[in-house]
């Protein structure tokens, strides 16, 4: 195979320089066998631009810091191989999110405050025994929620989602899906009404337009479509069935 | 703006953010500082497991915290500290319970027959069933690794994170600590640098928490995070007074992915993945018949480097390497339980680990080493600072630490060292000292201003140059084989690159985030980290654990059986070292009972 160069065009903007520009900047680098977008950026920083901003930690898919547009696809940068790339290849920071520089956004912030919002944490009934022995469960029931726990708050999702960038308040598939994981968790005892005044609403699942790119582009394949799918199910029968806990009618649906 | 709060936790791993809970619990204000969002944190990556003794599967039977301590202090070679050795083990089956309780979905025993990859067949116990599972991992007696699928360290940070949520604790994320402030006698909180906007800030505290993980980043290969630059051990290296232990022992990983470095698991061998060579001979079995791919770290990463040298390594652009080769564990198990590792193959080498062979070499993987603290988890030499995890020597590894046992060691850490805190604080009568307090915090960050000052002003070295020579040096003559000559070599030459270090300029602005004024800051501290393991390592003239010298392969208790403390003192050129003796309460020093037989004749007479 021939050496290409590859031409970056990459986003930067310094938004506390004052005398910083949005704008798009083109770095040529050679292709070397096995590249991928982490090895091309660190080399471009470290031998063209030493200003230039991202985030990776792990470089190996699990800790979700270096998602951004490639060539207008959210993805994570440390998987993205650069093999099956065009010549050409512009990089955008991820939408949505703040900027903190260059390709660096946010997403901690943001996705801490879902966290906050969908209360994400085992709500128990009992405190923790230290001399007692764990509480059983089937191996299949802690796969079951080890699948739906895999997020890696990268924000692909969220970047990805029409919705999302018309309503700055929408949980975002990222969100629902954590009510899920805690919804097929046994040890979580939080009253249903509690998770439905969470989700649904117009933040939650009906505020979802069905367009699904969430599920499209999340890295790691998580479910998303059908676990939003299950939570308006949910939703819809608890509607439509007197709840366990007010004998007196439906559960309040804003 | 001045914070003040009760605890400063530096760092929001696992051990960082164990801490924080504990002490939030007992009614304690917190803030945690962490580099990255904490859900990034290296822990993350942590794919094996966790080592505690619950004794549920088949091959665990006969388990307990007594074979936990042996296999731990064994595997140290002796250099572990016994009495943090046993307070871990009898802790660490109600850490990995608590996380169950937060959560973790802990993998379960499935009842009934089952067959190994190796062709084995057990039963699991009816009355088991439902109970935490443990997998195999290298150095052990018993089955004893508890995970989580294959993401065991993000179900953890998950988990923690979680609880930290909950309990409301404070996190300022892309904060970096870059000082600590301090009067020589007690610690009063750091100086920290906005990763955002680059303002530095002081956090005043009553009590200050180094938690900030290993140091790997400062050699050239290395399985841990970028963000792994040993901050935490470096600014309490910089105070003068507290000392760095075992900084020498170093651990390799047998198998970090060629190129990349990426990790795959000790899992991989544990669930039956064989290591050959270029002529895909199964070759461990030749030099560890009892452990063969089990030995413990150290030993299989020796036997693959002394196998590399006999010329049996696979020639490729990235240098030699050896395959590891699950394929025979077959598609269904790799799948399920190695699903990361086949992930890493797929979308970073582009290899099906189900039919191909995994190119992998011994990679920089873990630090013994780290701020010497006593069993409690107070640092030496300043009071209010405390350590925990990797970024502090306790001293649960010794000079290996065994796989599973450093993310255990972040919970039980986190439990003890919180606990500390809560009882200091309860003693102590902090407001007096709050003027002293803010006018050191004072002139911390304008210290910490000047340096910044200096960089922008233009100085000839440039930062990843500098950087680059260091890890090379540690990567070429601190690696897994040591001998004098290159040891003082390397000495020589991170001197140079320490002195070079002193006319470090920027090439770009310093405004906002930059990344090369945030590691221009930290180079100088790498260098000195860089120094004081390439120091102690010249000086120990025997081989322990991970720490081998070809020119004294033996282990010498007569003379090494000791900690090495590093302190550095101001405006020095190389570390002060000391020694202090290692606390043996049960288990004598003997035979590790796998790898090479290394103990000088004679010596166990002397200790024994």
């Amino acid at each position: 195979m021939d050496k290409r160069t590859l031409t970056f065009r990459i986003f930067r903007h310094n938004p506390f320089d004052p005398v910083s520009v949005p704008r798009l900047q083109e770095f040529r680098v050679e292709e070397t066998p096995r590249m991928t977008l982490y090895t091309a950026l660190t080399r471009i920083r470290e031998e063209m631009d030493p200003s230039l901003q991202f985030d990776f930690v792990c470089r190996s898919a699990v800790c979700g810091s270096c998602a951004m547009l490639v060539n207008g696809r959210p993805r994570l940068a440390c998987r993205t191989r650069t093999e099956p790339l065009p010549d050409k290849v512009t990089l955008l920071p991820l939408p949505f999110f703040r900027l903190v520089g260059d390709l660096s956004v946010d997403t901690g912030t943001w996705f801490r405050d879902m966290g906050r919002r969908v209360e994400s944490w085992v709500h128990q009934h009992r405190a923790f025994e230290p001399g007692a022995e764990e509480e059983r469960m089937s191996n299949e029931q802690a796969q079951a929620i080890y699948e739906l726990d895999r997020c890696i708050e990268c924000g692909c999702c969220v970047a990805a989602c029409g919705m999302a960038q018309m309503s700055p308040d929408f949980l975002g598939s990222a969100g629902m899906l954590r009510i899920a994981r805690f919804l097929v968790d046994p040890r979580d005892h939080r009253p249903e009404e509690a998770v439905f005044e969470v989700i649904g609403t117009e933040e939650g699942v009906f505020g979802c337009i069905g367009l699904l790119a969430c599920d499209d582009f999340c890295p790691k394949d998580l479910p998303l479509a059908s676990r939003l799918a299950y939570l308006r199910r949910r939703l819809a029968l608890a509607a439509m069935r007197p709840s366990p806990s007010t004998t007196t009618g439906p559960v309040p649906v804003r | 703006m001045t914070i003040t709060t009760d605890v400063l936790v530096i760092g929001a791993g696992l051990a960082g953010e164990r801490t924080a809970i504990q002490v939030a619990s007992r009614g304690l204000q917190v803030i945690l500082l962490s580099l990255v969002p904490p859900r990034r944190s290296h822990s993350t990556a942590a794919q094996g497991g966790m080592q505690a003794a619950l004794g549920n599967m088949a091959r665990s039977q006969g388990d307990s915290p007594d074979v936990h301590f042996e296999d731990t202090v064994k595997g140290s070679d002796w250099g572990c500290d016994q009495d943090v050795a046993r307070r871990f083990v009898t802790l660490a089956p109600v850490a990995v319970r608590e996380a169950a309780y937060w959560g973790v979905p802990w993998s379960r025993v499935v009842a009934g027959r089952h067959k190994l990859p190796d062709g084995d067949e057990v039963e699991e116990a009816q009355q088991k069933e439902g109970l935490i599972a443990a997998r195999n991992f290298g150095g052990t007696k018993k089955w004893r690794a508890c995970y989580a699928s294959d993401g065991t360290g993000h179900a953890l940070v998950y988990a923690l994170d979680n609880e930290v949520l909950k309990l409301g604790i404070q996190v300022h994320d892309r904060m970096e600590a870059v000082a600590l402030v301090h009067d020589g006698q007690r610690c009063y909180g750091a100086v920290a640098r906005d990763l955002r906007t680059g303002e530095v800030r002081p956090y005043l505290a009553r009590a200050t928490v180094i938690a900030t993980g290993g140091h790997g980043r400062i050699y050239g290969h290395s399985t841990n995070g970028l963000i792994n630059e040993g901050t935490g051990m470096a600014i309490a290296l910089d105070t003068g007074v507290v000392p760095l232990g075992n900084m020498e022992a170093v651990q390799f990983h047998p198998t970090g992915v060629v190129p990349g470095d990426i990790l795959v698991s000790e899992a991989c061998r544990g669930d039956g993945g064989y290591l050959l060579d270029k002529d895909e001979h199964r070759f461990m079995p030749d030099y560890e018949p009892a452990k063969k791919e089990l030995a413990s770290r150290d030993v299989v990463s020796r036997r693959m480097v002394q196998h590399i040298r006999k010329g049996l390594g696979v020639e490729s652009p990235y240098g030699p390497h050896l395959w590891l080769d699950i394929r025979h564990v077959g598609k269904q198990h790799i799948e399920a339980n190695l699903r990361e590792v086949a992930t890493i193959c797929r979308d970073f080498l582009g290899i099906d680990p189900v039919h191909q062979l995994i190119p992998v070499r011994p990679t920089q993987h873990y630090s013994m080493g780290g701020v010497r603290t006593n069993s409690s988890g107070r640092a030496y030499g300043l009071a209010g600072l405390y350590a925990a995890g990797e970024a502090a020597c306790w001293d649960l590894h010794g000079f290996n630490r065994l796989g599973g046992n450093s993310v255990a060691e972040t919970l039980v850490a986190g439990m003890v060292v919180g606990k500390t805190i809560a009882e200091d604080l309860w003693w102590l009568d902090i407001p007096s000292s709050e003027r002293v307090a803010a006018s050191l915090a004072q002139e911390a960050c304008r210290q910490v201003e000047e340096r910044v000052h200096r960089l922008n002003a233009g100085g000839t070295e440039h930062v990843f140059d500098l950087r680059n020579r260091m890890s090379n040096i540690l990567m070429e003559k601190v690696g897994i084989f040591r001998n004098g000559t290159e040891l003082a070599e390397a000495v020589e030459k991170l001197t140079e690159v320490s002195h070079r270090a002193r006319r470090l300029g920027l090439q770009s602005g310093g405004a906002g985030a930059s990344p090369e004024l945030a590691l221009a800051l930290r180079l100088p501290g790498m260098i000195r980290l860089a120094l004081c393991i390439a120091y102690g390592a010249l000086q120990r003239t025997e081989s322990r654990g991970s720490h081998h010298r070809e020119d004294h392969p033996y282990r010498d208790d007569a003379h090494w059986l000791k900690r090495t403390l590093a302190t550095w003192p101001p405006g020095a050129d190389l570390p002060a070292l000391s020694y202090e003796p290692v606390c043996i309460t049960e288990l004598p020093p003997g035979e590790r009972g796998y790898g090479e037989s290394q103990v000088l004749a004679g010596t166990e007479k002397v200790h024994g």
